[in-house]
Order: structure tokens, then sequence, then C-alpha cells
């Protein structure tokens, strides 16, 4: 599990634990890691069967063939997100981002599309350097954390993801109260569930079947109902095209 | 002020006990308050360093890494760990870097990122300046200028590796609610003493105060008057304001003594000189009086006198016997031998006085314990109470009472005769035994005053009082006289 949904809902994610455990006849843990780039590590080394990662990561393991489609959550019928540009909502005059110049920015993750990926693209594409735009950035590893950052006005601005920040916006409003969306980026591709080259097909296809067929019995729609999400659908990767024009843009890695 | 000082002591003996008490009640009060400000700011100071030691170790490792957002963690969380009632709730945590730029603090709009400490306000500069002495794993508190805000900093960094400095900021208006409320309670024990030692205090003053303002009052009429005694259950006390009120009425008593003393030496001296005066003047009339007395009477014998000349022998002749009379009467003589009291003489009175009685209506009482002959002059003695009786008699008032009491003791006669009427003025009470000194329309106010001789010269004496709505003449005679 990583930050790429509220992943401080430890209740849930037992609860969760102990629906998969039940559908798939197996044991099941959960490891959790702040850092994309921990799980990332974890995926490579075959540590991991499977993991709820963000579009950058899946895309990143990818292209270096570590890390296969699983499955896609949707919600409110959409399997896409977008990038949500915050600054306190004391800052009423902000109207886009080139305003937070030489201001304080937060980052969710230097492996975060959404919360790095996609602000620094935008000031590459109008010709900025990212790396000297704001005064000062620091990195949360975590969109929650980041709107935190955003509401407490440590930061001036972050970019967070959207099925974040309206999700807290549902458990916590007086958190997001106090964060003002400035502007949404284009829709991308939900944050993934992949597998690692350590899972077997036959797991696979079982871990697959159970998301895929949550949303068909009670349990399985009220634990979807708490993460915020409809149900799951099988992905197209090519959906995450765009993230990986961005990053071939930024410089690949 | 002197007005004050010249107050009485009904009111200054409370105003200044109020006034310590109040003094000594504020001061108590003063002492525990700034006891208890400063035991709020000591606690404060010993939570703070152990808070800034706490965190400049974890801080640390977070700062060497350069991880803002867990920095930011810490110290929140820290900031809110304090309960909002409790003293040392810190205003802000502030960590600084380190070039004194701001790293990250709990109140990013007072304290942004990256502004320097000198610039956040007046006070800042000074607090930078000191900053870089405080030693590694040791905590400094300030109080930071032109505000009212106290600054505990704390240097975050191992050894001699220093990577910025921890800040914590405590108002001092955190102090105000736990201050307020000590105060408060002090304020309202205070009161309570108060309203205890108050009413105590006023009513000691008071105590202590009115034996003195009477006793002032009555030493002020010395020199005008002979001042009344004191009422002893004012201040029934052994202490010095009791010992001088005794001493105060024995100096009454001894003046009242004094006064009846001179009194009744003027009084005797002027009666002595009187006495001897008419004596002399009776001598001296006595003498021509029997020549012309016996040259009337050898007037008369002869015959022949034309009767004209004989109405005025007869006019001389009781001209002259009145005078004889009245020097009769001045020249009081009870040294003759007479023979001795007996009760009948006292029985006589009654039938002698009745004339008198009878016209106005008045009835007499006459008490006698007189068993037999008592060695005393009865002609002398009969005269002193038909004196007394007929000088009551007129006094009276129409249909009045006479009593008479005769009582013998040892080696004494007394006897007592008493009248319903006004009572003797002053005035009348000072002259009451001189001749002629009548205040009645008949009489010739010789009655008293021979009655003062006779007794005088029975080695007695005669006194004059007021009873409530009585006269009362004393006279005491002693036995066996030598006359």
């Amino acid at each position: 599990m990583t930050p790429a949904f509220l992943n401080n809902q430890y209740g849930l994610l037992a609860d969760w634990r102990v629906y998969l455990e039940k559908r798939l006849g197996r044991r099941v843990a959960f490891v959790e890691r702040d850092r994309y780039r921990a799980t990332m590590d974890l995926l490579r080394l075959g540590k991991l069967d499977f993991a709820w990662v963000c579009d950058y990561p899946y895309v990143y393991l990818r292209k270096r063939n570590q890390a296969r489609l699983l499955a896609v959550p949707y919600s409110k019928g959409r399997s896409g997100y977008r990038a949500y540009l915050i600054v306190p909502a004391r800052d009423t005059h902000t109207r886009s981002l080139l305003q937070l110049k030489n201001k304080v920015f937060a980052y969710a993750d230097p492996y975060s599309n959404s919360g790095y990926l996609v602000p620094r693209y935008q000031l590459h594409e109008i010709g900025d350097n990212p790396g000297t735009f704001f005064k000062r950035t620091f990195f949360t590893y975590s969109h929650r954390n980041a709107i935190e950052a955003v509401a407490a006005g440590v930061a001036q601005g972050a970019s967070v993801d959207s099925f974040v920040w309206d999700s807290l916006a549902k458990i916590q409003p007086q958190i997001t109260a106090r964060t003002r969306i400035v502007s949404r980026s284009p829709e991308y591709g939900f944050p993934p569930f992949v597998a690692s080259r350590a899972a077997s097909d036959r797991d696979f296809a079982a871990m697959r079947k159970v998301l895929l067929g949550m949303n068909h019995d009670a349990r399985g729609i009220a634990l979807l109902r708490r993460l915020n999400l409809d149900g799951f659908k099988i992905g197209d990767p090519a959906t995450y095209g765009a993230v990986a024009d961005m990053m071939n843009a930024m410089g690949g890695r | 002020m002197s007005t004050f000082f010249n107050l009485s002591f009904r009111f200054k003996i409370p105003l200044w006990g109020s006034a310590l008490i109040l003094v000594t009640a504020g001061s108590v009060g003063l002492a525990l308050t700034f006891r208890a400000y400063h035991d709020l700011h000591q606690d404060l100071l010993i939570s703070a360093d152990s808070l800034g030691r706490t965190l400049s170790k974890t801080l640390f490792p977070v700062m060497l890494h350069d991880n803002v957002w867990r920095a930011y963690e810490i110290i929140n969380a820290s900031s809110y760990n304090a309960t909002p009632t409790s003293p040392v709730q810190a205003s802000a945590l502030v960590l600084l870097d380190r070039q004194g730029r701001v790293y990250v603090s709990t109140r990013p709009y007072g304290y942004p990122m990256l502004a320097n400490l000198r610039q956040l306000g007046p006070g800042y500069g000074g607090l930078a300046e000191k900053l870089p002495r405080i030693g590694a794993g040791a905590t400094r508190s300030f109080d930071l200028e032109k505000s009212n805000q106290i600054v505990v900093a704390a240097p975050v960094g191992e050894g001699p590796k220093r990577l910025g400095t921890l800040l914590i900021f405590y108002s001092k208006t955190v102090f105000v609610p736990r201050f307020r409320a000590i105060v408060t309670r002090a304020g309202g024990i205070t009161l309570l003493i108060l309203a205890i030692l108050l009413p105590i205090n006023w009513y000691w003053g008071r105590r202590m105060a009115l034996p003195l303002m009477q006793l002032s009052s009555r030493m002020g009429e010395i020199g005008t008057r002979i001042p009344d005694p004191l009422d002893p259950a004012i201040y029934p006390y052994r202490d010095e304001l009791g010992e001088l009120f005794t001493a105060f009425g024995e100096m009454v008593m001894a003046l009242r003594e004094g006064e009846r003393l001179k009194d009744d030496m003027v009084q005797s001296q002027r009666l002595a000189a009187v006495g001897r005066l008419a004596a002399g003047i009776a001598h001296e009339i006595n003498n021509p009086l029997a020549g012309m007395l016996t040259a009337v009477d050898t007037l008369k014998q002869r015959p022949g006198v034309d009767p004209r000349v004989m109405k005025t022998i007869g006019l001389l002749e009781r001209g002259l016997m009145q005078i004889r009379d009245t020097v009769q009467a001045l020249l009081v003589d009870a040294r003759a031998m007479d023979r001795l009291l007996a009760p009948s003489d006292i029985e006589d009175m009654r039938m002698l006085l009745q004339p008198q009685l009878s016209k106005k209506g008045l009835s007499l009482k006459c008490y006698s314990d007189l068993k037999g002959e008592i060695a005393l002059p009865a002609t002398y003695v009969r005269q002193i109470v038909i004196n007394l009786l007929l000088n009551a008699a007129q006094a009276a008032r129409e249909g009045g009472q006479i009593a008479c009491a005769i009582a013998p003791a040892t080696g004494w006669l007394c006897i007592s005769v008493a009248n319903t009427g006004a009572p003797l003025t002053e005035r009348q009470m000072a002259r009451l035994f001189e001749p002629f000194a009548t205040t009645k329309e008949t009489g010739h106010g010789l009655g008293l005053w021979v009655t003062y001789q006779i007794v005088q010269q029975l080695g007695g004496n005669i006194t004059a009082e007021n009873r409530s709505d009585t006269v009362r003449f004393v006279v005491q005679l002693p036995l066996g006289h030598p006359s």
C-alpha cells in the first residue's frame, strides 16, 4: 500500500484484509510504505505480489518490465483522476501556478504523478525551470500531508491527487476547507493495482477476480464505499500514456 | 495630615487598626501572588527546558536529512501536548536553520519559512545575537524585548555539528487565566479575613476609645466644677486604662472631700464670727438696755405722771423689751446647768406645736426611743426640737407631713426632723444657720441660728439635706456634756 489513497485508515485496511483473505482463501498481509520508492524497490525485488501505486511508479516499473497492470479502480463511473493545484484558503488571489513563483511549494513524493510530475511538467512546458521556480520545496511523502501542509500554511501551494482530496473532503472536511483548489489538471489514469513478477499467474488471476467482483457483494460494496470507490475494472495500459509522455519530457528516469 | 492625628480615638483606633489589617492582608496577598507568579514562571521554564532538550535531539536527524515536513510534524505535535488551561502551552515553536532563517514553524503566517529571524520584529535582532552563544545540549530563556513573550532556545546539534536552533515561544498572557484564578482565590481569602477582622477591630477600637473619651470629657470639667465619678462598668479591667479609671475615681473623691471640708470650714468660721459679733453687740447693748429698762420702770412707779407721758413710757418700755428679747435670742448661752432630758419632754412637744400644725393641716409623726433620763440639758434639747419642728411646720406645704425621730445611741443622741416640701436651694443651704437669714415672710430668722448655737455649745453637729421630696435636719449631740 502506498499513499496513492488515504492510506492512514488503518481500520479500513484491517477490514479489507479480512475480506481478501476470505475471498482468496489464503493469508494476506498488507505492507505499507510511505515513500513510493520503497514500495517500488520491494516490487522490483519480488518482495511483494501486488501493490496499489501511483501512475508514475507504474509507468516507471512497466518501462523496466518490472510490473504489470492488475486492475484499475473507478469512481463515479470514471477511471481517471486529476492533479489539484491547491493553496491555503486565506490566499484568495492566486489563480494559476505561475503566481506561486518564489513561494514555498509542497511536493507529495518524487515518484508521484499528480504530486510532483504534473506541476513540474507544467512549469517545464511554459519554459520555466522547476528547480528554481519556487523559493523552497519539500516532500511530505503523501498527498494527505501535502493537503495538511497547505491547510496549515507551511506550504503556500501543493499539487495533490484529486481522489485523495475528494476522499479527505468526505472524512475530514475541516482540513480541506482550509485549502482552495486553484486549478485542475487534465484527467490521468487512476492510480492502478499492479502485480510484480513474483506473483504467479494463478495468484494474478485470483486477485484480479476478487477485486473485480468486490462490487457484487454487500461487504465488498461497503468497503468500496469507505474507499470512496465504485469498483475495479481491467485497465488498459494505454490510459497511462500521458504520464509516460510527461516522464519522458522531464528526463525519462 | 494633622487633621487625622487630631481625630478622636473613637475613629482613630478603628481606622489605624483597619489600615494595619488592610496593609497586612494586602502585603500577604501580594507576597503570595508574587510567589505564585514566580512559581508559574519557573514551571514554564522547567517544562520548556525539558521540551527543548527532547525536541532538539529528535529534530537533529530530521534536519540532517532536510525533512521539513517531518520537522513540522514533530514541533506541531509538541505544541498541542499541553492542555489549553496549562500555563505551559507554547504559543509557537520555531525551528531556525544554521543561517538564522526560519526552517519551519508551527505558525507559518507569523514565522514564514526562510524568513530571517532579525526581520521578524523589533525584539528579534537582540535575540538573534544571543543564540550562537548557547552551548550544545543546553537551553536558555530570554524575555523577548518589546513584546510580552518568553523565548526558550535549544540548539539542534550533536557535538560540534550544529544544524540550527529550536525556539519555543510562550506568551506571558498564558499565565493570565491561572494567575487570575490564584489572585481571585487569594482575594477571596483576604476578604474573608477582613470580614472577620474588621468588625472585631471596630468593636475593640470602640471598647478602647469609649472609656478614654469619657475620661477625657470628665477631665475637661475639672477647673469649672468637680466632675461626676465614672461608671466603673464601662471598663472593669485591671490594665493601665483600668488603673487610670481607678486613679480618676480616687481623684474625684479627694476633690469632693476637699471641697466639702473647705465649705464646712468656711461656714463654721463665718458662723463663729457672726456668733462672736452678735454676742459682743448683745453684751454692749445689754448693759445700757438694763439701765434704760430700770429707768423706765422707775418712771412708771412715780405717781402723778401725765397719762400721755405714761403712754409714751409704755411705748418705750415695749420697744426696749423687744430689743431685749431680740438680744436675748442672739445671746445663746447653754452653759447653765439644767435638769436632765426625760421622755416626758418629748411628749410635751406635740401639745406645744398643736396650734401651728392644725393651722396648716399638717400631720406629725413622732418616734422616740427614749426610755429614761439621758445626760443632756432638757431645756436646750427641747428648744432644739421645738425650733426644728417649727421650722419644719413653716416649710411644709399645706396638708404635708412632718416626721420626728429621737434615737439615743452609745454616747450620742440623734434627733432627726423631716418635712415634705420644696428642697433647699444651694444658696439657702449655704446661709441656713446664719441669723436673719429667713426666706419666709413670717419669723425673724433666728430659729435655726439659735438651734445651731445651742448644738455648737453642746458639742454636737447639725446638718440639713434634701431627700427625694423631703427636707431633713439631723442633730447629733454627745451625751454627758460637761455643761
